[in-house]
């Protein structure tokens, strides 16, 4: 059963086509990633998956319920987050506060139980900075717990945002190129989170443009050149295809 | 102790012991203005310091309060309270009604709209003069509660300071709960915002709505404790003002929004001389502000104090 599918996805901006035409089905549980060299529309596509970009034409449903045309904030309360290719950290807030903000949809409160902290509000402010220490010692931040965002070093701030986007509780978690910018240490441990993100049972759509980093822990491989599809299939499939070779593998990038 | 408890617990001390210190009643009269001004900051502070958005209108909610309270007991008699209520609650839907459609709109338009609305409140009281008493002003009946009317400095003094209390719980309550985070993080990114689950605009339109509501009760509570309401707080200089001591005293510091009231209030009564020179003066104070303290002073301070250095 797939948890996620898009039929017939499109977006133009002034006459470029960053995404055309796209068709897939994300399987409930497993990683799915999306590869593609820079500008192939990888990013263009999370906007639309996350509702920050309307489409030009098709059609995106999660589960049966059709998203297209609904607020980011509506994809958020149905189970999509994820996380940016150029950080989107609240960098006036502590480290925890963000994640703390990832617990908005669980936490919501009426304007007057906030206004004159209802005892039920200080007891769930309680759980929501308990919660989000665990999320951030759960994404290997624990050290990090009082600092101002403001002053983490860059890979940290990456992790940050995973943290975030778990605290949201989602069904479906979207990570834009999480081990860009990072050095191969980094990397290696971004790797092995996300092995233990798809391990706790959340969808995982892992963005990348470097092909060899998914090719472990992806299940299934949908590779984009400029905004269509060029191949699907596992990872096997992918590595095999005759297209993707020429245009991808063989061209001798990465 | 908290953060929370730890601002209230300083400012109620204050409030507290200040009487010491005021001499005589000028004293008090400044005094009371500064928790006046201050509670209007505290409003606007939540706004601008914590949601990031701009407001150049607040002193048209002020003037809207100060004139709805005096026009609703001197013209057409109904008792103060019930008047102070009705124009906080009329601020309260007009702010919904301007900001609903602007703040939909990402950018600067709410400073836009609300500069225009401003202009516009303060030309209508103006000019409607047989309800307003135009440029002359008009007298306003003292505020009585209980059967009992409200007069003196001093009297005056203690119900100023525990509204300013009571507007300051609430708003330090706000920030430190999942509504004011989301209005911090919208501040800091909106679209990080939207995708972990807040409705921003929402949040924005709630935010202002609050700041209008406590500009016109400290509006409502003028106009009684001056019994006279001219359309000179109603111009867009005190709007520039309010702004000048929101940004000064720190943005996203409720207490920063206290302080800079306070030394904005007390400085141009204690330096009469500035007088003549009160918009050059903060037109400055805020220049310098942004060059040399951007975060403001209470936030700068702190920072300072507790030996960090300062983040970008
Ligand atoms: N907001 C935008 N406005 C105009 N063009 C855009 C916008 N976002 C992306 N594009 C264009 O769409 C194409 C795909 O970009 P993007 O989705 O960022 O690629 P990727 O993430 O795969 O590197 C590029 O040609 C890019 O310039
Ligand atoms: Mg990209």
């Amino acid at each position: 059963m797939s948890l996620l599918r898009v039929e017939g996805l499109s977006k133009e901006f002034g006459g470029v086509h960053a995404v055309q035409q796209l068709d897939f089905a994300i399987p409930a549980g497993q990683v799915f990633s999306i590869i593609g060299p820079n500008g192939a529309g990888k990013t263009t596509l999370l906007n639309l998956l996350t509702g920050i970009y309307v489409p030009s034409s098709g059609r995106i449903l999660l589960e049966a319920r059709d998203l297209t045309g609904r607020a980011p904030y509506e994809y958020a309360a149905r189970g999509i987050a994820r996380t940016f290719q150029n950080l989107q950290v609240f960098f006036n807030m502590s480290a925890l506060e963000n994640v703390m903000v990832g617990r908005y949809l669980h936490e919501r409160c009426g304007l007057p139980a906030a206004l004159l902290r209802f005892p039920s509000l200080a007891r769930a402010e309680r759980a929501c900075r308990e919660e989000a220490e665990s999320l951030m010692r759960f994404v290997g931040l624990g050290e990090y717990a009082q600092s101002p965002s403001d002053a983490m070093p860059y890979g940290a701030l990456k992790r940050l945002e995973i943290a975030r986007a778990l605290a949201t509780k989602p069904r479906l978690l979207l990570l834009d190129e999480p081990a860009a910018g990072l050095n191969p240490t980094e990397t290696l441990g971004i790797d092995a989170l996300i092995s233990k993100l798809a391990e706790s049972g959340v969808t995982v759509v892992l963005v990348e443009h470097n092909m060899k980093l998914v090719m472990g822990v992806a299940d299934r491989i949908l590779v984009l050149d400029y905004g269509k599809r060029l191949a699907e299939g596992t990872a096997e499939e992918v590595r095999r295809d005759p297209k993707v070779i020429e245009a991808y593998l063989g061209a001798g990038a990465h | 102790m908290s953060g929370r408890t730890a601002s209230l617990a300083t400012l109620a001390g204050i409030v507290l012991l200040l009487p010491l210190a005021l001499q005589n009643n000028y004293y008090y009269e400044v005094a009371i203005q500064v928790g006046l001004n201050a509670i209007v900051c505290v409003g606007l502070n939540l706004l601008i310091g914590y949601a990031g958005q701009i407001s150049l209108g607040h002193a048209g909610f002020f003037g809207l309060g100060a004139y709805g309270s005096a026009i609703l007991t001197a013209r057409y008699g109904w008792p103060p309270l019930a008047a102070l209520a009705s124009a906080t609650a009329g601020v309260a839907v007009l702010a919904y009604l301007i900001g609903r459609p602007i703040l939909r709109l990402r950018g600067h338009y709410l400073a836009m709209a609300t500069l225009g609305m401003g202009i516009i409140i303060s030309i209508v009281i103006a000019t409607e003069d047989r309800l307003t008493g135009g440029p002359d002003g008009m007298p306003v009946p003292a505020l009585a509660a209980f059967g009992a009317a409200l007069s003196g400095e001093r009297v005056w003094y203690w119900v100023v300071g525990a509204t300013l209390l009571a507007a300051v719980w609430l708003a330090l309550n706000l920030v430190d709960s999942p509504h004011g985070r989301a209005l911090r993080a919208l501040h800091g990114s909106e679209v990080g915002a939207e995708v972990t689950g807040i409705d921003s605009a929402r949040h924005k339109v709630k935010v202002f709505v609050i700041s209008a509501v406590y500009a016109a009760l400290a509006g409502s509570l003028t106009a009684h404790y001056a019994g006279f309401v001219t359309p000179a707080k109603v111009t867009f200089f005190h709007s520039i003002e309010l702004v000048t001591m929101v940004v000064f005293g720190g943005m996203a510091s409720t207490f920063g929004a206290v302080v800079g009231a306070a030394v904005l209030t007390v400085l141009p009564q204690a330096l009469t001389v500035f007088k003549e020179y009160e918009m050059v003066v903060f037109g400055a104070v805020m220049m310098l502000t942004m060059i040399f303290m951007p975060r403001g002073l209470v936030p700068t301070l702190a920072l300072t104090l507790s030996g960090r250095r300062l983040p970008r």
